[in-house]
């Protein structure tokens, strides 16, 4: 099997077992502790850790820092980097970085809009787009490359990852796009949280048609909904998320202190269901402020335990 | 063109309350046709600052004019001559007509009435949109005559993100999501295998990030 990176995601990928990642969400504050709480939770459950950056445009502590610290337990860090803070000189810095203590994984995002943070004043930058920064870590990684030319040393080894979101508009472009990144080099894909399984399961076939879910692998992104509330509310506010009416009326239908189980049992259905769609290589599992519910979901949907990759672990 | 808007009145009184000769200067050029600083927008900012002074008690002068383009010598420099009957001059122009008019006309304050906004168009009366952020290197050829730089709140030349939804950005329901615009018209030229290329970082030199910018074309120079 062949792999590009030490990367033990991409490992895991490529000796065929289905991966299962998670994400932590680093504080508003100096205080490290609470990512390697976080950490500490999830570790035996899941293959690597998204460690988020300055998601929603809030400021929080900075994910390259988060990464190196969860590195430093042992874990596997997946350092997510969005083009909206950053131009293309700080973009490299960070991921030169970032491989210098031996961070393997990357997601390459663009990031939402500053207008929905905490300082909607600020200028934003967008020197690169996702798809170019995806790019720049291929050239960086295979080339030994920076942008402006200079061939370094010792390159740096990143598995290049993306997100997807089948469930924005226009749709029908949204294959096309996907296609597009895995052009310019990405080699795995986090979706958006699905709900509409429908839909999902439409646009998963349209990738099979394109032959895209051998070229790249794609982790199923799922959010467990925590009560009624939160499903109306992803529903209604958050651009880009698709819940269908279902999933709120069979939330509402439970008594509310039942209703984090029920939100639970659906995640855990759905991953019953998704591990059966051709292509889908893994699960991501966005538990938001949750995380201490990752473990019982990952047990409880036949995915534990995790592969124990010989000398590779740790 | 160049689209502006007026500054609130107050913001002006403000500039003006210690001088006693204001001229107010308007521009015949683009501010003319975004209604925001011809010889119409010139007439009600001097009578309002008349009314309020006169108001306050405070005796000021204060006297209209437009000019036919404050981005050229040719038209500041009649006022030349004048300029010194007056203490201070509001200019409606954009801010580069404003800007031009404090190189010339030196030693003079010359305080802006209008915020410049963007170069944009027409939508209808009333209403105009940016349609273009000036980076010195046009690439709409390859977007359907549609520029993402402009019309992607990112920026985008990979678009459309994720939050794209209904054709709409997701900073605002009323902003038209550029990338979606951008697919459609590919779709009507049967230009869509275009779009799976990824688009390349761009050269930023040739706009802003190059720094203040020149434009030098020698068989015309004198």
């Amino acid at each position: 099997m062949n792999t590009t990176t030490p990367s033990k995601l991409e490992k895991i990928l490529a000796e065929g077992h289905l991966a299962v990642t998670s994400e932590c969400g680093p504080p508003r504050s100096t205080d490290l502790d609470i990512v390697a709480e976080k950490a500490e939770l999830i570790k035996d459950h899941v293959d690597a850790i998204n460690i988020t950056d300055n998601q929603t445009s809030v400021v929080r502590l900075c994910s390259l820092a988060s990464c190196i610290r969860i590195k430093q337990m042992g874990l596997e860090p997946v350092l997510q980097m969005v083009t909206r803070d950053r131009n293309r000189i700080a973009i490299q810095s960070d991921i030169l970085g970032a491989a210098s203590f031996g961070i393997n994984n990357i997601l390459c995002l663009t990031g939402d809009h500053q207008q929905f943070g905490d300082h909607p004043s600020a200028a934003n930058v967008f020197d690169l787009d996702s798809t170019q920064l995806i790019q720049t870590v291929k050239l960086m990684r295979d080339e030994g490359k920076l942008l402006g030319g200079f061939e370094m040393k010792k390159r740096p080894e990143m598995f290049i990852g993306a997100a997807a979101n089948p469930f924005a508009d226009p749709y029908e472009i949204r294959v096309s796009r996907l296609a597009k990144k895995v052009a310019a080099g990405c080699q795995f894909i986090q979706t958006q949280c699905i709900y509409n399984m429908e839909k999902f399961k439409d646009w998963m076939k349209r990738i099979r048609d394109r032959g895209l879910h051998e070229k790249v692998a794609i982790l199923a992104g799922l959010t467990p909904m925590k009560n009624v509330g939160m499903a109306r509310y992803m529903k209604n506010r958050v651009p880009g998320i698709d819940v269908p009416d279902d999933i709120v009326e069979r939330l509402a239908a439970v008594p509310k202190e039942k209703q984090a189980d029920e939100g639970i049992k659906i995640c855990i259905e759905q991953i019953e269901e998704l591990k059966e769609e051709e292509g889908i290589k893994g699960f991501h599992i966005m538990a938001i402020e949750w995380e201490e519910k990752v473990p019982e979901i990952v047990e409880r949907a036949g995915l534990y335990p995790r592969p124990n990759l010989n000398g590779s672990q740790n | 063109m160049v689209k502006a808007k007026p500054k609130p009145i107050g913001e002006i009184i403000d500039y003006v309350k210690d001088f006693d000769k204001v001229l107010v200067a308007g521009c015949d050029g683009c501010v003319t046709v975004c209604e925001a600083g011809g010889l119409k927008e010139v007439q009600v900012l001097a009578s309002s600052l008349r009314l309020y002074f006169n108001k306050e008690g405070k005796r000021k002068d204060i006297e209209e004019t437009s000019l036919t383009r404050q981005c050229d010598r040719e038209y500041l420099e009649p006022l030349l001559d004048k300029i010194d009957n007056y203490d201070a001059v509001v200019s409606l122009a954009c801010g580069v007509g404003a800007q031009f008019m404090a190189e010339l006309y030196k030693g003079k304050p010359i305080f802006p009435g209008v915020d410049t906004c963007f170069i944009g168009s027409t939508q209808e009366r009333g209403v105009w949109v940016e349609r273009c952020q000036a980076c010195g290197q046009c690439i709409i050829a390859s977007t359907g005559g549609i520029c993402p730089i402009a019309r992607c709140s990112k920026r985008m030349l990979n678009g459309p993100c994720g939050g794209s939804e209904k054709g709409s950005c997701e900073v605002s329901k009323d902003t038209p999501c550029g990338w979606h615009l951008i697919y459609e018209r590919l779709k009507e030229l049967g230009q869509l295998d275009h779009f799976e290329a990824p688009t390349d970082p761009k050269d930023w030199t040739t706009s802003r990030d190059g720094g203040p910018r020149k434009i030098v074309k020698e068989d015309v120079q004198p």
